[in-house]
């Protein structure tokens, strides 16, 4: 008799009737095969490319702003040609430093760290990895990216209005952001912008989080139960979670903010301000209710900028250590723990701020509390690497590094997360060094690992090891270089959002920033490396297998590039989970999901 | 390569903590008379801090050489105890270092910004603006001066907003660009905030606070050291954040006194 | 000897034509002079403590005083703008820039006078980045960073008015530009004394401005070459 395939353990609903709705017919057209697409795999490249271009823009910006920290008196050549009143003869002008850092935050934390991880891989890969067609809303996937692209083009607007961007920083307190123009330059229509680019980037992520959730719960295919989903996916689906909550908040209070900038309501300025000599015509708003809701969206959303990180980490690293992730059930069970507890510590960006000094032991106490599953699971990255047979590919190095820079960026959040610390750290480059740690180095990190992994999965050609690997070693130093300092700043009290350093106890504080603006120049031009490798390995690189890492999720199970319905009108069923790596099988050391032998399991 | 990676990990894991360790960039000597509080947690935390960093890294370094793939037959082997220890690592040592820092840094915090207004201290009315500092003290009468924000004339210095031509408690307020304060002597600063969010932040004195438009923010402390310092702000409030500081000059009572009486004279 | 009398004659008239070009038959102009001062108790002028900026602050051996009412002795008031508010005759428009320095972190001069569309020029004299804000309401109202070395800012105004200028960047700094669609304008000195001079006969209304004390207008006639004396007399109050 041969082999009938085990029954799986749980059959996913209503999966007949879900594939008949969504075979659809493979597009014909240019505009409908690359540009307006309803394919998972081209709307998540669409992001990937959005945030490569948002990436771009950020970093030049951020060369700008070191240049500026680092040789305040030196012209930067062609800036005044570029913004002759934001550089007068090439010297920047204080609020232009100001909103080149606003704008820098701004397209960094939402357009590459929220957009690249989560809507970029997280909507190539999910789908494939659960063995569905595609997404459970095709459509509302694409408006989703349609709607975001359309929040960047709002936001780089505020670059080319004759007011310029804002200059409040990403955070955007009230009242300078809620007054005007009153409340001095950048404040006029480019704060608006900002507004309306972060509430449409809302809606965006909120439609693709539905759909995250929807596909995670519906569409699995036969085999494919709870237990048994790849970790990158379980990371997606708690970040989609988060962020159906997080995003929820922060459209409504952007929508405040643009009527009290423009509507004449006060919900977030009180009485009797005074600005530019004139007195304001609001009254009865709290600028604390803006910081309120500002964090309760902030603190989830930097969970958002990593999460998925660690699952992709933990889908990574046990491929090229050969190894199965250690503890898999704690795992999953921490990134809900962070999940959940990232909605209690928001406070933890207030204890400063006026608000009832004993929130600030309510809000610590949590705050520390999440340092015990973040520590977990770096403690089971680290132990699944005890014993393993590292294979150091360029992605196996990111993860690598990802576990040595995020917990360099979680410690200075344990010094941060106790109120009695952050008075004396609470505003300076410690901050800096923190939050650039965790999301502007662990979390870019994880998106370089999920590109070099994912990336013959995307083109059907691997990239190129030597210039990965390079890229990998010449960035790791640089980003030490250039954040590791930051913290020695801050304990010696120099202030962060300044443009100069005029303070008699900072200037002498001056040649270590020059050193920072060398390494991250430095930094900058390295990753021409990795753009170079995409641009080539694109057209010339060399072609892939279906399964060139010998990875064991089902998106390996089809062929480089997939087809447009992924698995070619065949769905794989699944016969384990994700972490048989080291249990050896007709394909190898390692047992992939799709493959029914051996049995069992 | 991962030879290389566990050196490098190495290298910068160590070169780091020596210059956390020696101090090489750190806080400024403590004036205040809480400070020591705050000192002692900072560098309780560094400890630990140090300890987990120096650890971790070092440990991941020594993996990554000790585990890479030499081609030869080995079998993987699994963690020790699996999972277990490390939730046990966790939840126990971290758990504990966290409670054990939380309980002493909440008597800390609790005594600086929860202490209830000391009836002997110096009251002194704080006001930020777009993009400095000003300081009112309540003159000969000990009552200070109503504040009508309609009458602010920063050219002619009426930074306040008071109005002597018609309240006479405001006549003989005292207001100044500098903190001047007697040594060891309780002050009670009255925050407010003109147009935007402020703070006011003096690295010496261990204290850090915002300004909040609306609210009027208390702040107390003591200074146990003359000298002068700066005051920065640490809350971006516009094009102008980086330059506005003001100066606190701690003086011996004798001399505050003398300077108290020459600023009355000049208002 | 009788042919060279007509060229002679001619070279005559050409030569008292020339004279007369060279120096036109010198029209009537008057002058209306006087002195502005005050009666009553002028507001205490303040030192203004700059120590927030220390290359400023360095600049100045004694602080420098408000200068909302700069008074002199003979109860003399400076900065007050003194112009023709009717009555002017067409004159042509002044071409050459009127120069405001920001040095010391103060305005020089307190009070620009300025012409409708009249060149105004503005530097930056200090270590320090200005940010110049003139809040006009009939005009465009603008502000611009300069920081240290930064060109001067090139700019004019279309409509009369006048201006209160402050720095975003320094509280303290306070002055005006008054922009006037006259062309006989002049400010008073730290004397109090003024003159106007070149008016050609007429019925002038004068108008004097303060920035604390107000407005106050005289009539006065001009008609040939005389001066004419016309005093201004402010009320001071103390606040």
């Amino acid at each position: 008799m041969p082999d009938t395939p085990r029954p799986p353990l749980t059959q996913p609903r209503e999966t007949a009737a879900k594939v008949s709705e969504l075979k659809h017919v493979p597009p014909q057209t240019f505009m409908r095969k690359y540009v307006f697409s309803v394919d998972h795999k081209v709307i998540g490249k669409q992001y990937l490319g959005l945030a490569l271009v948002a990436v771009c823009t950020g970093m030049l910006l951020s060369w700008l702003m070191r240049l500026h920290l680092g040789y305040p008196e030196v012209a930067i050549p062609g800036l005044s040609t570029v913004s002759p009143n934001g550089a007068p003869g090439g010297v920047m002008t204080p609020e232009y430093y100001l909103s080149l850092m606003t704008m820098h935050g701004t397209i960094m934390v939402f357009f590459v760290l929220t957009t690249a991880p989560f809507a970029g891989f997280g909507n190539f890969a999910l789908p494939l990895q659960v063995g569905a067609e595609d997404m459970a809303f095709p459509r509302i996937n694409m408006m989703s990216f349609w709607v975001t692209l359309a929040a960047f083009l709002v936001l780089v607007a505020a670059f080319f209005i004759p007011d310029g961007p804002p200059l409040s920083g990403w955070t955007a307190y009230a009242p300078l952001s809620a007054v005007g123009k009153d409340a001095g330059p950048g404040q006029g229509m480019g704060q608006t912008l900002w507004a309306i680019s972060i509430a449409l980037f809302c809606v965006g992520q909120l439609l693709g989080a539905l759909n995250f959730i929807t596909t995670t719960l519906d569409l699995r295919t036969k085999g494919m139960s709870l237990g048994r989903l790849p970790y990158a996916t379980w990371a997606w689906f708690i970040t989609s979670v988060i962020g159906l909550i997080a995003f929820s908040v922060l459209l409504p209070a952007c929508i405040l903010l643009i009527l009290d900038r423009v509507g004449g309501t006060s919900f977030f300025i009180p009485a009797g301000l005074v600005i530019s000599d004139r007195l304001q015509p609001h009254s009865g708003g709290s600028p604390l209710l803006w910081q309120h809701l500002f964090w309760f969206f902030g603190h989830p959303e930097v969970y958002i900028a990593i999460l998925p990180g660690f699952g992709i980490i933990s889908q990574i690293l046990p491929a090229f250590a050969r190894k199965p992730l250690l503890g898999p059930r704690v795992f999953i069970a921490c990134l809900a723990a962070i999940g959940f507890l990232s909605y209690t510590v928001w406070g933890h960006h207030m204890f400063l701020s006026g608000m009832n000094p004993f929130s600030a032991t309510l809000f610590s106490v949590p705050t520390l509390i999440i340092t015990i599953p973040a520590t977990i699971v770096t403690l089971l990255w680290i132990g699944t690497i005890y014993g393993a047979k590292l294979r150091f590919t360029t992605a196996a190095l990111f993860c690598l590094g990802f576990a040595s820079v995020f917990v360099s960026g979680g410690i200075s959040g344990f010094f941060l997360a106790q109120p009695s610390i952050d008075v004396q750290l609470h505003g300076t480059y410690f901050v800096v060094a923190h939050f650039h740690f965790v999301m502007g180095v662990a979390a870019m990190f994880g998106i370089f690992a999920g590109t070099y992994y994912w990336f013959p999965k995307m083109f059907g050609r691997l990239m190129n090891e030597t210039l990965g690997k390079v890229h990998f070693i010449l960035t790791f130093i640089g980003v030490y270089c250039i954040f590791m300092p930051m913290h020695w700043l801050g304990l010696h009290g120099d202030v962060r959002r300044y443009s100069a350093f005029t303070d008699e106890y900072m200037k002498g504080d001056i040649p270590l920033h020059k050193f920072i603006t060398v390494a991250a120049l430095f930094t900058g031009a390295v990753q021409l490396i990795f753009f170079v490798n995409l641009i080539y390995s694109r057209f010339k690189g060399p072609k892939a297998t279906d399964n060139p890492w010998q990875s064991t999720t089902l998106e390996w199970a089809t062929t480089s590039p997939p087809p447009f319905d992924n698995f070619g009108g065949h769905p794989p069923t699944v016969y384990r989970g994700p972490n048989e790596y080291g249990t050896p099988s007709p394909s190898g050391d390692y047992a992939p999901q799709f493959t029914p032998e051996p049995a069992g399991r | 390569m991962g030879k290389l990676l566990a050196g490098l990990i190495a290298v910068i894991t160590v070169v780091s903590a020596a210059i956390f360790a020696r101090h090489i960039w750190w806080m400024p000597p403590d004036i205040s008379v809480h400070g020591s509080g705050i000192d002692h947690q900072l560098g309780e935390t560094m400890i630990s801090a140090g300890v987990l960093f120096v650890a971790a890294q070092l440990v991941l370094a020594f993996f990554i050489w000790r585990f890479a793939d030499r081609g030869d037959a080995r079998p993987i082997r699994t963690f020790p105890g699996g999972v277990t220890p490390m939730v046990v690592i966790a939840i126990v040592l971290v758990g504990a270092e966290v409670a054990a820092l939380s309980l002493v840094g909440t008597k800390v915090w609790a005594g600086i910004y929860q202490a209830p207004p000391n009836p002997n201290a110096l009251r002194i009315d704080v006001q930020a603006e777009q993009f400095a500092f000003y300081f009112r003290y309540a003159g000969a009468d000990g009552k200070f001066g109503g504040t009508h924000p309609n009458l602010i004339d920063d050219g002619n210095g009426n930074f306040f907003g008071l109005d002597p031509a018609n309240d006479t408690s405001a006549r003989d307020d005292i207001v100044a660009a500098s903190l001047v304060i007697p040594v060891n002597q309780p002050i009670l600063l009255t925050m407010h905030a003109k147009d935007v969010g402020h703070a006011f932040y003096v690295p010496e004195l261990r204290i850090q606070q915002d300004f909040v438009p609306g609210l009027d923010v208390p702040l107390q402390f003591t200074a146990t050291r003359t000298g002068k310092y700066e005051i920065v702000c640490t809350q971006l409030c516009g094009l102008g954040h980086y330059n506005m500081r003001a100066y606190l000059e701690v003086k011996t009572p004798a001399d505050f006194a003398q300077w108290l009486k020459d600023q009355a004279a000049q208002q | 000897m009788r042919a060279q009398t007509p060229v002679l004659l001619l070279g005559a008239v050409l030569l008292t034509t020339l004279a007369v070009r060279k120096a036109p038959a010198p029209a009537a102009a008057g002058t209306v002079s006087g002195t502005v001062t005050f009666t009553g108790t002028p507001p205490k002028m303040k030192p203004i403590d700059m120590s927030k900026e220390p290359t400023c602050a360095s600049q100045h051996a004694t602080p420098v005083m408000t200068e909302n009412a700069v008074t002199g002795p003979g109860n003399s008031l400076q900065w007050v703008v003194i112009y023709v508010s009717a009555g002017e005759q067409s004159e042509t428009p002044a071409t050459e820039a009127v120069r405001y320095d920001q040095k010391g972190c103060q305005y020089a001069p307190h009070v620009a006078v300025m012409e409708v569309n009249q060149p105004l020029e503005i530097y930056n004299d200090d270590q320090t980045s200005h940010n110049i804000h003139p809040l006009a309401t009939t005009n465009a109202e603008w502000n611009k960073s300069q920081p240290p070395g930064a060109p001067p800012i090139h700019t004019s105004y279309a409509k009369p008015e006048f201006i209160p200028v402050k720095c975003n960047v320094h509280p303290w700094m306070h002055g005006y530009f008054a922009v006037l669609s006259t062309a006989h304008h002049t400010v008073s000195g730290a004397d109090g004394k003024f003159s106007l001079a070149g008016l050609p006969p007429g019925k002038y209304t004068i108008t004097a401005w303060h920035e604390k004390f107000g407005t106050q207008t005289q009539d006065v006639t001009i008609t040939g070459n005389e001066t004419a004396t016309v005093n201004f007399v402010f009320k001071a109050t103390p606040y």
